[in-house]
């Protein structure tokens, strides 16, 4: 466990330096523990792989206060028993105008399209957290033969239900936002609506997997 | 119920209040009013709760109708603002008789004009706030930018108001600034010594690339040493990251709630009004601060915003 101040009012705690289900376990209790028994002063939890970010109200404690609470919590969070898992699955229709970069990540890493494709459904994914933008889950592990970078200038705008690739990690875009992301393909499903309970599709400790769709098919859920 | 009428909506007006912080675990950023400070006084001067939704305008303002007439304050920038050729101080209560429309035009100084109405703008909350988050089309109204032909409701009037202003010192104490105090951010140990000499010396430029997700920079490119791609982690509220191209961006309040671009610095909390109030080709600098100067500016700005006796006459 190590502490690092992120600004006036927020304190980074990395319980792990990488990516793996050990680490991010260890964050999901501690995130499980800090919603079941809320402290006042925590004003909101930004859970990621390895780390939480803790903001807080910064009149009513400081950097060494908020550190020395979170230490006593994971103490307790680490005794929690496990959550149940819930299975996702994501239809997304491949390639085309849905997945723009999906040539070029084949080009870089020597595949076929086809290939990346049925590397990419042959996984369940972990949901390690929401981030970015609502309901943005970040999924892992990609398999290691398709991993590639961010894009070097992002673009302006990705259209709602992409499905980007970067470095490890593979998520869904739930709305039209910038994103660095390499693009594969695109599903017809709504990421996050906030009529629903629970809004995001996918939660924080879900098993995701992603299913072949046509282009006949994603438009017919489309129209649905 | 009165109403708001939207005759023209300006470059972008949203409803925003202090917005929903907390729920970060389901991606969604707290969203809110770019200057907190000036929608606080605005609302204070009108009696209402210091967090009550009013209209946020960006760079030039739109034309309101008020059918019911309405008692309102204009706080933060000045955009002109007139009532039949008449000029409408800020900071000041204003009573708007039935039928009046307020005029509004381009700023004069800063970026973001906030319409404070007595009763606040009556616009459903989602997920406890009433702040629009445009990226993802949520809160506010319809989740999204005010346009012309919307007819807004407006809360009821409750309570007679004094007539009060700023004291003398206040504007000048909270004014914004050019020069953002900044603490060290969780990676500047993957720049250069070099780097961190340039951040707080070097001249940076708001790009017209800028919104309330955040202010790109233009400026020296400084980039993290090393080639490691960084593992996502939580971003808070007005970072300065670099991307991999050397471009600064000033995560702003409607920002993505992680990312995995290094963070050199940190706006301290006592200076994110001001951010809310640069316009593009702003030139602007950072000045280093220490986690516990940052700490008592931030609760003796609380302390001020706090009490109505420091703040108003």
């Amino acid at each position: 466990m190590r502490f690092q101040a992120a600004s006036d009012q927020a304190l980074l705690v990395y319980l792990g330096e990488e990516i793996g289900a050990a680490v991010h376990e260890r964050v999901a209790r501690l995130l499980r523990l800090l919603q079941q028994e809320p402290i006042a002063w925590v004003r909101n939890i930004q859970p990621a792989y390895c780390s939480l970010l803790i903001t807080f109200d910064t009149v009513a404690v400081d950097h060494a206060e908020v550190q020395a609470k979170l230490s006593e919590y994971e103490t307790r969070a680490k005794k929690l028993p496990a959550a149940k898992v819930r299975l996702v699955e994501v239809p997304v229709c491949y390639g085309g105008a849905f997945g723009p970069d999906l040539e070029e990540v084949a080009a870089q890493r020597g595949l076929s399209p086809e290939k990346v494709v049925e590397l990419h459904i042959a996984r369940t994914y972990h949901a390690y957290f929401l981030g970015f933008a609502p309901g943005f889950a970040y999924l892992g592990d990609l398999p290691e033969e398709i991993a590639t970078p961010r894009l070097e200038t992002p673009r302006k705008e990705v259209t709602a239900g992409s499905v980007g690739i970067a470095g490890r990690q593979t998520a869904v875009y739930p709305f039209a936002t910038p994103g660095g992301w390499r693009l594969i393909g695109r599903t017809p499903l709504e990421m996050f609506r906030r009529d629903r309970e629970p809004m995001g599709l996918i939660a924080i400790g879900d098993q995701v997997k992603f299913r072949p769709i046509t282009r006949a098919e994603f438009l017919a859920a489309r129209r649905a | 119920m009165s109403l708001l009428v939207v005759e023209s909506a300006g470059l972008q007006t949203t409803v925003q209040d202090f917005g929903r912080e907390g729920f970060g675990a389901l991606g969604v950023s707290a969203s809110g009013a770019a200057d907190a400070v000036a929608l606080r006084l605005g609302n204070l001067l009108l009696e209402n709760k210091a967090g009550t939704p009013a209209l946020e305008m960006t760079l030039t303002g739109g034309t309101f109708l008020f059918p019911d007439g309405a008692v309102i304050c204009l706080a933060g920038a000045n955009f002109g603002a007139q009532v039949d050729g008449k000029a409408l101080e800020l900071w000041r209560p204003h009573a708007i008789m039935p039928g009046k429309r307020v005029v509004l035009g381009a700023t004069r100084d800063f970026a973001r004009c906030y319409l404070c109405a007595a009763g606040g703008i009556g616009v459903a909350e989602f997920l406890g706030s009433a702040s629009t988050h445009l990226l993802s089309g949520l809160g506010g109204w319809e989740g999204r930018a005010l346009r012309k032909g919307d007819v807004l409701p407006l809360g009821r009037l409750e309570k007679n108001i004094r007539r009060r202003k700023p004291r003398a010192g206040v504007l000048e104490q909270l004014k914004p600034e050019k020069t953002l105090r900044v603490t060290l951010g969780p990676q500047s140990d993957w720049f250069l010594e070099e780097a961190w000499r340039t951040m707080t010396s070097a001249e940076f430029m708001v790009s017209e690339d800028s919104n309330r997700t955040g202010l790109r920079l233009d400026g020296p490119r400084l980039a993290a040493r090393g080639k490691a791609e960084m593992i996502s982690e939580g971003t808070p509220l007005g970072a300065i990251q670099f991307t991999p191209s050397g471009q600064a961006i000033i995560l702003f309040v409607e920002q993505q709630t992680t990312g995995g671009y290094p963070k050199i610095a940190n706006v301290i909390g006592a200076d994110l009004h001001c951010v809310g109030q640069l316009r593009p080709r702003d030139k602007i600098q950072f000045e280093e601060v220490s986690l516990v100067k940052a700490r008592a500016l931030w609760i003796e700005q609380q302390r001020l915003l706090g009490s109505e006796e420091r703040l108003f006459a």
